[in-house]
């Protein structure tokens, strides 16, 4: 009875299931963030119901902890490296902008025309807030369900 | 309690002045800002949605307050939890 913690196999296996399509929501919402309405900070915590998803149905998931705080420091870092790079001209200078280079098509002044490629920094600063909030979110959801099963 | 009745009904009448005196919705009385990012935004940054513009762009100081806010209360319940497990 101690190894069948969780839910049932029915539950199982739909979650299985539809951890592909929340992944490819949540990374869709972070990537997408310059053009829709979302960004860095709703697509990580929609990937982070994926883990709450598991650790309800399973009972329990084998995510390494000391990683999870490595991937969230390391999207911070970036982050605030990112705002670092255009300080010749000002801090959280968007230096890719127009640049016509990566994420660097110019953009002009009207009705949104949903081209992936522009934007600048903001995409990569989306992905790097998307990162941490994902790993910090999901540190949160492992530490407090493994205190609810110590006690 | 005659005292106290006297305080409610003066904070009620102020409360009523404050919300009758609010301005209408929709109207505010500063507009340059909004106007500016509302013309120059998409431009100057290349992002087709504003509010990502104004939050990874104009205001990152901001988005970096929020994002370290969170990994201190990361920080904050892993040291809770683990302390707990050690026991």
């Amino acid at each position: 009875m101690n190894k069948e913690r969780g839910m049932s196999r029915i539950v199982k296996t739909v979650t299985c299931i539809l951890s592909i399509p929340i992944t490819i929501f949540g990374l869709y919402i972070i990537l997408h963030g310059h053009l829709t309405p979302g960004g860095g900070f709703a697509g990580g915590a929609i990937i982070a119901t994926l883990v709450a998803l598991f650790l309800i149905s399973f009972g329990s998931v084998k995510l390494p902890e000391k990683s999870l705080s490595v991937l969230e420091s390391l999207g911070l870092v970036a982050f605030i490296i990112l705002a670092f790079i255009g300080l010749s001209t000002s801090f959280f200078h968007n230096f890719l902008a127009n640049s016509n280079g990566l994420f660097g098509s110019s953009v002009s002044f009207g009705s949104n025309s949903g081209f992936l490629n522009t934007g600048g920094i903001i995409p990569l600063m989306n992905l790097a807030v998307g990162l941490e909030v994902f790993s910090a979110l999901s540190l949160i959801l492992l530490l407090m369900f493994k205190g609810d099963i110590n006690d | 309690m005659n005292f106290k009745i006297l305080i409610l009904g003066v904070l009620c009448a102020f409360f009523l002045v404050a919300v009758l005196s609010i301005h209408p919705f929709g109207k505010p009385s500063n507009t340059e800002m909004d106007d500016y990012f509302i013309q120059n935004g998409q431009v100057e940054t290349g992002s087709n949605n504003i509010v990502a513009s104004v939050l990874f762009d104009y205001r990152g100081m901001d988005t970096i307050g929020e994002a370290t806010l969170l990994f201190a209360a990361a920080s904050g319940i892993f040291i809770v939890f683990r302390g707990k497990k050690n026991e």
